[in-house]
């Protein structure tokens, strides 16, 4: 594979990346700050194999904050790499409830990088992958988009946002050789959930790296991860309105 | 602040906003729920164990007594299918919730209140925490907070290796970095660790602050040595860059300083190029603890890897006996094919109960270890995982001893009174009826450059003791036996010793600590185990 992964400095990203190229996979690394790409792709490189691995590793600054990085990154990548066959996006923010409430001004930052950037990378991916004949195109959505729930009023409909563009993405361009994987992470104990107090079932980022090189390998089009989660959602999917809303979650 | 401000304007991988927050405040079981009075909030004291205020401002972000409000509202259908299910599904969690202890605990399981706050980019995080923390692998309370700090830094996120030349074997890494990773990424391209400890769920930068030794410290000394340099956040604030050459007094006492120095962010070292991935070893069966003794020291000089493992509970003649393995990297010509596998590993799944290791049982197991090396040498190729790391084979292994947990007790005794020394200790055990579960004996060379680094010349006793009510009197009987033969004992194992004991012990520490506070004067950086045994000085001059 020929991948590259946008959010590849931080938490499943780096997890990912690091996967990626431990399995033969080259990889091109995309996220802000210059001297964090470079440290994370040595890192990257190094658990390739270092200089005796013929793993390409490369990196290029793109923001999600910031639409007109979209296309020069993408280029640079398929120029480094010669072609790009994988894009996947674990990039996003996250606040919690409260503080979104309080601060109106990262709430619209936040619903504008989940959903709108978001898509518009993925618009930018999907017309590069499609010119090429098809590849796969993974973003990392959330449980939380699933159902409106009291502690993720808006970051979780941001990513039910994205959870309908990805699922009618894969709908729309499978034929076209054009996968998309649509993940659906629980909770996971990353630097993002940092200071939260830990559920049942929390998962690690390397665990969830491995879940989705599979998926992505299978080409599943949606996955829940760790598993135990897709039970968990199956009965919060189908618990009725009522019991819903006097639940704390 | 620190921790939310992180997980606020972090990047994030994946998304959950708090689920279980809310529901943590709606546990209170139906009876509880009922007799509350209506009006204002209840005394969430009077819930015990319960959340705390802090808990539900944090998960939530309601002050308590809003959410109380909520609740209440929502419990005027108080038998409603919703509420039902709310309680029954809320109950359970917090029961899990109660069965995970609060608090942090280093690998003997003793806990203390605190809470390890994560982040990968060190050197924003460092400039407000009293202490960091690895993986927690230190047995005592080196990784605990003070009484009084809240918070440690757990340094685990930050594992990015940052450089490595391969002409040199010079690494530069995150002090973060797992020697399990290290080990997996390295040894297939013939490099290792020059020195190891017997576990590889440690940081880089935990075995700089233990300043670890390994098998082979006869020959390669402490970690310290081959550590090029470090960067490090001292107390006051400033990152600075150290070596033997720069900063030659911060960087020697923070090799073996327990962290007490300054937050190490990276480390620099040299690695060791090896002929091939497996070891070459041989086990000798060895019936009394005088040739023990005899063969650690003989074997030293022709291997560069020497430990022996001791029955401490075998009586009469036999008191000492145990098994001597000794290994060196094995040449290329004679090595197996290819780099060797990972070892398969079981869980322990449970605490076995407390008092299940005593003088009987480690007997029986003592018996049947030794009788399987029933042929007098052994020799064969092994795995570096199986050499180095035998109990890492087995996950949480310290469940066995329960919930009391375990300490350990690890000194060292100059060569001239090493036979007494031991074998005194051994019958100390005896006496008061304890027994050490895996006891191990090693010879350790000459003494290395950091400040309170823990070894010297002598020989290196190890004993495993589970915690009982008398564990502080047996510590100090077997530190008066240190003392005694001008021996000192392992910080890292060490969470029972008392001030007087270590100081007497000690001489170093007052050179330590002219540098600890030059470095950080206002006292910033402490530990648990610093505020035990190193916040009053006091003068005893003799405990023997």
């Amino acid at each position: 594979m020929k991948a590259v992964i946008l959010g590849a400095t931080r938490g499943m990203g780096r997890s990912l990346s690091r996967l990626f190229a431990e399995n033969g996979h080259d990889v091109f690394l995309l996220g802000i700050g210059e001297e964090e790409l470079q440290a994370s792709a040595t890192d990257v490189k190094e658990r390739a194999g270092g200089v005796q691995s013929s793993v390409r590793v490369g990196y290029a600054v793109c923001d999600l904050e910031h639409p007109e990085t979209f296309a020069p990154a993408l280029d640079a990548a398929a120029q480094e790499l010669g072609g790009i066959d994988t894009v996947v996006v674990t990039a996003g923010l996250f606040a919690t409830q409260e503080r979104l409430e309080q601060d109106l001004e990262f709430t619209r930052r936040m619903l504008t990088v989940n959903f709108a950037h978001t898509v518009l990378f993925c618009e930018h991916a999907r017309t590069r992958l499609l010119a090429q004949g098809g590849g796969t195109l993974c973003a990392f959505s959330s449980v939380a988009g699933d159902r409106g729930r009291k502690p993720v009023v808006l970051y979780g409909s941001s990513k039910a946002g994205l959870s309908a563009y990805l699922e009618g993405l894969d709908h729309k361009f499978r034929s076209q050789g054009l996968v998309t994987v649509c993940v659906k992470p629980g909770f996971v104990k990353t630097g993002m959930t940092e200071g939260l107090p830990t559920p049942p079932f929390a998962g690690t980022p390397d665990q969830v790296a491995r879940d989705v090189l599979v998926a992505i390998e299978k080409k599943k089009p949606m996955l829940y991860t760790p598993f135990m989660w897709r039970w968990v959602m199956l009965v919060i999917r189908n618990l009725p309105r009522m019991v819903m809303r006097k639940l704390g979650f | 602040m620190l921790s939310h401000g992180l997980s606020a304007i972090a990047k994030e991988d994946a998304g959950w906003g708090s689920p279980w927050g809310s529901t943590i405040l709606d546990a209170s079981p139906l009876s509880l729920r009922r007799s509350l009075p209506s009006g204002g909030p209840p005394n969430l004291q009077g819930l015990g164990p319960r959340r705390a205020p802090r808990a539900c401002g944090t998960a939530v972000g309601l002050p308590a007594n809003e959410l109380w409000n909520y609740r209440e509202k929502a419990g005027a259908g108080l038998y409603s299918v919703g509420t039902l299910a709310r309680t029954r599904l809320s109950m359970s969690i917090e029961k899990a919730r109660q069965n995970q202890k609060q608090g942090l605990s280093g690998w003997g399981r003793s806990y203390r209140p605190g809470r390890e706050i994560r982040s990968e980019d060190l050197v924003q995080a460092s400039s407000h925490v009293p202490l960091c923390r690895g993986l927690g692998r230190s047995y005592g309370d080196s990784s605990l907070p003070a009484s009084g700090d809240a918070v440690t830094l757990g340094t685990t996120l930050a594992d990015r290796i940052l450089g490595f030349d391969e002409h040199s074997g010079l690494l530069r890494v995150e002090a973060g970095l797992c020697l399990a990773d290290l080990n997996r990424i390295f040894l297939r391209r013939n490099w290792f660790t020059p020195v190891t400890p017997g576990t590889k769920f440690v940081t880089l930068g935990g075995m700089v602050a233990s300043d670890v030794h390994g098998k082979n410290h006869h020959v390669s000394g402490t970690f310290g040595r081959h550590v090029h340099s470090l960067l490090i956040r001292t107390g006051a604030g400033q990152i600075v860059h150290c070596s033997r050459q720069e900063h030659s007094d911060l960087f020697l006492a923070t090799l073996g300083g327990m962290g007490l120095t300054g937050h190490i962010l990276e480390v620099v070292l040299q690695m060791e190029k090896i002929p091939s991935p497996w070891i070459y070893q041989e086990s000798y069966r060895i019936s009394c603890l005088d040739e023990l003794l005899e063969m650690v020291r003989a074997t030293a000089k022709d291997w560069p890897m020497t430990v022996s493992w001791v029955d401490t509970v075998a009586r009469g003649k036999a008191m000492g006996r145990g098994i001597l393995f000794v290994g060196r990297w094995a040449r290329p010509d004679e090595a197996p094919p290819g780099v060797p596998k990972p070892r398969p590993t079981i869980t322990a799944p449970f605490d076995l109960p407390s008092g299940l290791l005593n003088r009987s049982t480690i007997r029986l197991f003592n018996q049947a270890v030794y009788a399987s090396h029933y042929k007098k040498v052994k020799r064969g190729y092994v795995n570096p995982d199986q050499y180095f790391y035998p109990l890492d084979s087995l996950n949480h292994w310290n469940r066995f001893y329960g919930k009391r947990g375990v300490t350990q007790h690890q000194s060292v005794i100059p060569h001239e009174h090493a036979k007494e020394g031991v074998r005194r200790m051994i019958e100390a055990l005896a006496e008061a009826g304890t027994a050490s579960f895996l006891t191990v004996v090693k010879d350790c060379g000459p003494e290395g450059d950091g400040v309170l680094s823990f070894p010297r010349e002598g020989v290196s006793l190890a004993l495993d003791l589970p915690i009982r009510d008398d564990s502080p009197a047996v510590i100090g009987r077997l530190n008066a036996i240190v003392h005694s033969t001008g021996g000192r004992i392992y910080l890292t194992k060490d969470g029972l010793s008392t001030a007087e004991d270590f100081q007497a012990m000690e001489p170093r520490l007052e050179q330590f600590l002219a540098i600890k506070n030059k470095w950080d004067p206002q006292g910033r950086i402490r530990s648990a185990q610093s505020e035990r045994l190193m916040s009053h000085v006091v003068r005893a001059p003799n405990i023997g």
